[in-house]
């Protein structure tokens, strides 16, 4: 908070107590949120809209192209596994065709056809031939399988229904993974025999196994219970339960995006290969797949950052600055308008003095005169002589005309204040005749007012009207700040060889650190209520500066404060100030 | 001397010639700048005593229209306006004319017009 009050602009807590019906036109802190609110919606909301499209469209693009990328390679491997079963298939239908059932029946003939295959297709175990009751008649393989009776079994009743049979993977004896192929061959006769081959699954295991995939990506068979009919590299070994769950029946290849149980997400693509019980499964880490995205998102996600906070920084910077000036500039007018009004004011009461003095100059010139010649007439005529009394009341009435006379003089000497006009002056009688205006006052509150000199005091050159003023308002502030019986005291002493230096000092309220600094700040008034415009001391130290002076102030609350006035012994003559100009 | 004084105020110059008359000074008197045109023209007087704001001849533009016809004329300027400290500085740029600010003192105007004529010679 206190680097907020340390940051916060001068116009922030301004309140401009006289603008009425405009009050929003000079609400500049409004000012400031409005501008800061809409050239940041105007800047901001286009680039966060940009940002977060750009941002959809890439995660999108990035998601689809891993989908399809998995999809061509389930397309791909499902072909190789599809023809791997139709070659082998396809040499048992030849075999079956080839060969009539009496030629097969024959000893070694089964064995000789076992060893040409095993040369030309990799992976087969055994031959057996079976009869329609399920016997094997003939068998060719490591095995002592002759005549086992297979009619009970699964297989064999679907080769009878489906004239082809592929079975699921089990260990064999051998405890090698194994699986059936099996064709049946109907003869004219209207009798069948089904040609029976064991298969290694290492063949399709290797292709399975040599696909390359990005993304912890993990290629596999299941069967339609959801056991695995190969070893997969992260969802179990051959005849494993796959934890997954078995994928919906496609005719298509179809990819989807699922989690795994620990909540991993994941991309499967799968299909089901046509007259096996097989499905082709390929899982991949979605997380893994989509790290070229976190890349360019974080990429997105700082650019959109930096520029946030450069847009922000810059409209704040600009708001605050124009702000500040359009501020300034109202100050400036503020003060100007009161100036003005000020001497407006001055003027007029100027003019008012001197028209007062003026009538009432004449009349008192008459009774003046009138009185002076009764005074004569009792000096130098004989008969009048030796009243004493009424000697006495004339000599009462002129020394009341001096006194309404020197009064008189006085608000002429107020009224002519308007340019500047360098005169020769005492300063001491000049701070008297000022504090003439407060004797009255002074007398009533019992305030001691004493002027001290120093005896180093030259006449200065200064303007007269202008040191009238600057003292006459800092008497009535000491006036104001002081109780009942309190003391003003000014002193007039020497700074250095060019300038003299004032001190006026009461023993009043005193000023508040934290005002000092604002006192000479225009309507910065702690007299509002009591009619203060604020403007005295701002002026006064404007007509210090405009003679080339200096105004300080000490102030102790509850003590008392302290003016001191520095005034340069000879004026400078500003260029357009007129010299002594009677009129 | 023949002092002749200037006012628009009949009461005033007239208490004022009085009064000079107590103290030796025998003042003649008009009430307006006309007037004292003629009166001059027929006596001759050392020093006027008159009034800077009178109605349609003002003290100054007396002094000025009387300078041809009366080059030796002295001119005492008296007025309701301003301070002394003013006048004294109108007074040096204006020459040699003294000023005096009403109420007039008699003692001091007096003073002033002995002061005058003294400058000049003492021709009284």
């Amino acid at each position: 908070m206190s680097l907020f009050r340390k940051l916060k602009p001068d116009f922030w807590d301004y309140q401009d107590i006289g603008a009425g019906p405009h009050e929003k036109l000079f609400d500049f802190r409004r000012m400031w949120k409005l501008t800061v609110f809409l050239t940041v919606s105007v800047a901001l909301i286009p680039l966060i809209i940009l940002a977060v499209v750009d941002y959809h469209v890439t995660q999108g693009s990035v998601a689809s192209e891993n989908l399809l990328r998995t999809a061509r390679l389930v397309s791909n491997a499902r072909r190789s596994m599809f023809y791997f079963f139709e070659e082998r298939r396809a040499a048992l239908d030849f075999i079956v065709r080839q060969n009539s059932f009496a030629s097969l029946n024959q000893p070694g003939a089964l064995a000789r056809i076992l060893k040409n295959l095993k040369e030309s297709f990799s992976g087969f175990t055994d031959l057996g031939l079976v009869d329609p009751l399920g016997y094997q008649r003939v068998y060719a393989g490591p095995f002592d399988l002759l005549g086992v009776d297979y009619s009970l079994q699964d297989w064999y009743r679907e080769v009878c229904k489906k004239n082809i049979y592929i079975s699921d993977v089990f260990l064999g004896f051998r405890q090698i993974p194994h699986m059936v192929l099996a064709v049946k061959r109907n003869l004219p006769n209207g009798s069948f025999y089904v040609l029976r081959a064991t298969l290694e699954t290492r063949q399709f295991e290797d292709l399975l196994s040599g696909l390359e995939m990005a993304g912890k990506g993990d290629a596999f068979l299941i069967n339609r219970h959801g056991t695995l009919q190969t070893p997969s590299r992260y969802h179990g070994k051959t005849l494993d339960k796959l934890s997954l769950p078995v994928p919906h029946y496609a005719s298509k290849t179809r990819v989807f995006e699922a989690t795994e149980n620990k909540g991993v997400p994941i991309i499967i693509g799968y299909r089901y290969i046509a007259d096996t019980p097989f499905i082709l499964m390929v899982v991949k880490q979605k997380q893994i797949l989509m790290e070229a995205w976190q890349k360019t998102r974080i990429e997105i996600l700082f650019f959109l950052g930096v520029s946030i906070v450069i847009i922000l920084g810059v409209v704040i910077w600009m708001a605050t600055y124009l702000v500040n000036k359009i501020y300034a500039a109202d100050q400036a007018r503020i003060a100007t308008l009161h100036q003005v009004e000020y001497s407006n004011k001055m003027a007029s009461i100027g003019r008012l003095a001197a028209g007062v003095a003026h009538e009432i100059n004449n009349p008192l010139a008459i009774i003046n005169e009138k009185a002076g010649l009764i005074k004569d007439l009792f000096t130098f005529k004989k008969e009048y002589t030796g009243d004493e009394k009424l000697l006495g009341l004339v000599e009462a009435i002129l020394s009341s005309v001096k006194r309404a006379g020197t009064i008189t003089k006085r608000l002429l000497s107020f009224s002519r204040q308007s340019d500047i006009r360098i005169q020769s002056i005492e300063l001491k009688e000049l701070i008297e005749e000022v504090i003439t205006f407060f004797e009255k006052e002074a007398e009533y509150r019992s305030i001691d007012i004493s002027i001290e000199i120093e005896d180093s005091v030259p006449r200065i050159e200064s303007d007269r009207g202008k040191l009238q003023e600057i003292f006459l308002n800092l008497f009535n502030n000491a006036c104001s700040a002081m109780e009942n019986g309190g003391r003003l005291a000014v002193h007039i002493g020497r700074k250095d060889h060019g300038h003299v230096l004032v001190k006026v000092a009461d023993d009043g309220c005193g000023i508040p650190e934290e005002d000092l600094e604002r006192i000479f700040e225009p309507f910065f008034s702690t007299k509002t209520k009591k009619g203060g415009t604020g403007l005295g001391l701002s002026l006064t130290a404007n007509f210090v500066r405009e003679m080339g002076g200096q105004i300080t102030v000490a102030s102790e609350l509850g003590k008392g404060t302290t003016f001191t006035i520095a005034l340069p012994v000879v004026m400078e003559r500003k260029e357009g100030q007129n010299a002594c100009e009677y009129s | 001397m023949r002092v002749l004084l200037i006012d628009d105020e009949k009461e005033l110059v007239s208490t004022l010639a009085e009064r000079l008359s107590f103290r030796g000074i025998e003042a003649d008197w008009v009430t307006s700048g006309k007037a004292a045109l003629e009166k001059a023209a027929v006596t001759a007087y050392d020093i006027a005593v008159v009034d800077i704001k009178m109605p349609r001849i003002g003290g100054i533009e007396l002094k000025r229209m009387m300078a041809s016809e009366h080059p030796h004329m002295k001119f005492i300027f008296i007025t309701g306006h301003g301070s002394e400290e003013d006048f004294k500085t109108a007074s040096e740029e204006a020459g040699k004319e003294y000023y005096l600010v009403k109420p007039v003192d008699i003692e001091e105007l007096t003073q002033k017009l002995r002061q005058v004529m003294g400058t000049q010679g003492g021709t009284a």
